[in-house]
């Protein structure tokens, strides 16, 4: 099941530059996977060798057991939606959808049958005769969708797919995207940078920066249990101390952290020893928020400043000035309904966590 | 004062607007109203040398005869069919060469495309005619391309290679190659690499990817480098006449000999519009193809 698609020690080099480092995948039948990283991390030339568009300096690419390393594009069972769409614009979106199923040499009354289904399933029924130039933004991605879906491909490759949409269309999108990906049972491969749009449509995310994958793992586990402090930083945001392993436990370490002032504790069996440097991080929205000192013992428990707060509707953000001058990020729900402020600039806070919510960071 | 502004850049829109409307009015259509008066005039022996259009009576003097002569002598026929096959021969030469090289420089690094474009526009800044004369030293019998031949071996005799239509095709394609490129170089540098990309992968070969893709929407500057290269290839003088020989015979030079060495004003004339209502006729086919295609996609 996991080895529906395998890549193998993939690299593409451009000149010196490693665009794509030794990478190994395996993604199984059905996933809806997202490669997830900044400009220039390699996500799209991975894309574009699974494709048939750029060829791999080494490595190995099968899928459903057939070696497509060397295969031309246009023999692929893959097909791609582009970023830019690329809609031919000298055709409607009748011929635009159905130039797949040409290229193969599928029959007239066949090709007309199944534009028409894939146009229903976009919602573009009403829009076949229409010209590119004469579609909004919206339309233009469910065109070059339908486009890409119709031969259906083994593998469906989306290359930002929503990243041209504005926010509340992006959002609708994600969730047709993926119920269409849950209706065809074809397997996606979605590229972003956008981290909101990866952990909503994603089965599994691939952190990736500099050519290589820094975790793969399900939305949950690159953001609760980040590996490294790459991945830790751009998936949400983290609040990270260094310090020195002072006690290890069977499922417990603590390590005294300058920055916070204090020893920390953070749950969970790492390969550390005493003495090592690492890093303590928690997520802002695990931190708790008080004017009184919580009487809970257990809890990491440090006291600071309000030094900045920004009211977001469903949510407040506060940054917590502590003894040394540390800034802490706090997230925190605003679960009563109020036109006061519960905290003020300048207030005397204590923010705590439990232990549970730490991640170790190594590297 | 509002009111006076809107009146002042409404008076200056419709100056701009006017502006190529007067200029084809003044320095094509109202020498086109000459030039068919002329046509419609007998040759006189005089100053201006053709028949005023009204007698001394006030009555029109106008006479179909010398487009009556153009129809009954073969040779005027023939000349022009000349022409536009010399000037058809051209266009496919150029089209041929330059959809490459355009090709080429679009899809190249944005750097090396303007080293390009450069070269493709510096012979520009050398004299038409010298360059012209280039080709000859290149082309006669002791010419560079004959010397080298011999000395390769390949030939003991120098080839005859000017003063044929072969020379004179070769120059008119190296003279008006740029006018095809530039356009096409437009309309392909515009074109996002993307949609072959996306055209190979729903299935189509490399080729197939070409003919789809890349030429349809390249059309606008085909057809508008095939235009401009016809059209001043089909009235041609001097380059026919350098690398031709003199005894090559193009419509130019017939236009050029009937008005300077028969002083024929007339007949000239009547050449002249006859070539212009040639000329009409690809220009009209193509842009009704270029809407005729719009709409058929539409």
């Amino acid at each position: 099941m996991k080895n529906f698609i395998h890549i193998k020690g993939l690299s593409k080099h451009f000149g010196d530059f490693v665009a794509v480092d030794k990478v190994n995948l395996e993604i199984g039948k059905g996933e809806l996977f997202s490669i997830l990283g900044g400009s220039g991390c390699g996500k799209s030339t991975l894309l574009r060798m699974l494709a048939g568009l750029e060829v791999p300096t080494s490595g190995s690419i099968e899928i459903d057991g057939t070696d497509i390393t060397r295969m031309a594009p246009y023999d692929r069972p893959v097909n791609m939606m582009f970023q830019s769409y690329a809609i031919f614009p000298h055709m409607n979106v009748a011929r635009n959808v159905g130039y797949g199923l040409r290229k193969d040499g599928v029959g007239k009354a066949e090709i007309e049958k199944r534009v028409d289904q894939i146009l229903e399933l976009v919602q573009l029924s009403e829009y076949k005769t229409r010209k590119p130039d004469q579609l909004s933004g919206g339309q233009r991605q469910r065109v070059a969708l339908a486009r890409a879906l119709i031969k259906r491909p083994k593998v469906l490759l989306l290359d930002e797919p929503l990243a041209a949409l504005d926010k509340k269309l992006r959002e609708r999108t994600q969730f047709e995207l993926m119920n269409i990906q849950y209706e065809l049972g074809i397997t996606f491969i979605v590229v972003t940078h956008d981290q909101e749009e990866a952990m909503t449509l994603s089965t599994r995310i691939a952190v990736m920066d500099k050519g290589r994958f820094q975790q793969v793992g399900t939305p949950k586990e690159v953001y609760e249990f980040p590996t490294n402090r790459f991945v830790a930083n751009f998936i949400g945001t983290i609040n990270t101390f260094e310090g020195v392993v002072t006690v290890v436990e069977e499922d417990k370490i603590q390590a005294y952290c300058d920055e916070a002032g204090e020893t920390l504790t953070a749950l969970g069996r790492q390969l550390v020893e005493v003495g090592q440097t690492i890093g303590v991080a928690v997520r802002p929205e695990k931190i708790f928020v008080s004017k009184e000192r919580p009487d809970n013992q257990e809890d990491v428990c440090i006291q600071g400043v309000v030094d900045d707060l920004g009211y977001l509707g469903n949510r407040s953000l506060y940054r917590i000035k502590l003894g040394n001058g540390r800034i802490v990020q706090v997230s925190s729900q605003n679960r009563r309904r109020s036109v006061t402020r519960f905290l003020e600039w300048g207030d005397k806070v204590w923010i705590s966590w439990t232990a549970r919510s730490a991640v170790v960071l190594l590297d | 004062m509002a009111s006076s502004l809107d009146k002042n850049t409404e008076l200056w829109r419709q100056v701009a607007v006017a502006a190529p409307y007067l200029w084809l009015l003044i320095f094509f259509l109202a020498p086109f109203a000459i030039i068919l008066k002329i046509s419609l005039a007998d040759p006189i022996l005089a100053q201006p040398p053709y028949t005023p259009s009204f007698d001394s009576d006030g009555s029109p003097t106008f006479t179909l005869g010398n487009y009556a002569f153009l129809l009954s002598d073969k040779l005027y026929a023939v000349t022009y069919l000349r022409s536009v096959l010399m000037a058809l021969v051209t266009t496919t030469l150029c089209l041929l060469l330059g959809f490459p090289m355009a090709y080429g420089i679009a899809r190249s690094s944005p750097s090396t495309r303007s080293l390009l474009l450069l070269l493709i526009v510096l012979p520009f800044w050398i004299s038409f005619l010298l360059r012209v004369y280039a080709w000859m030293g290149l082309m006669s019998n002791y010419g560079t391309i004959n010397n080298f031949l011999i000395w390769t071996g390949l030939i003991d005799q120098p080839l005859t290679i000017m003063y044929t239509d072969f020379a004179t095709a070769v120059g008119l394609t190296y003279s008006y190659l740029p006018f095809m490129i530039l356009p096409l170089y437009a309309s392909l540098e515009r074109m996002d690499i993307d949609l072959v990309e996306a055209a190979q992968d729903l299935g189509a070969s490399r080729a197939r990817a070409f003919w789809d893709i890349t030429w349809p929407l390249a059309k606008p500057g085909t057809i508008a480098g095939c235009l401009l290269v016809f059209i001043p290839a089909m009235g041609e003088y001097v380059t026919p006449y350098l690398l031709g020989g003199p005894d090559s015979l193009f419509i130019g030079r017939v236009l050029f000999d009937e008005f300077f060495n028969n002083r024929d004003w007339p007949l000239a004339s009547a050449v002249a519009v006859v070539l212009l209502l040639i000329l009409i006729v690809p220009i009209i086919f193509l842009q009704r193809a270029q809407a005729r295609d719009q709409e058929t996609v539409a």
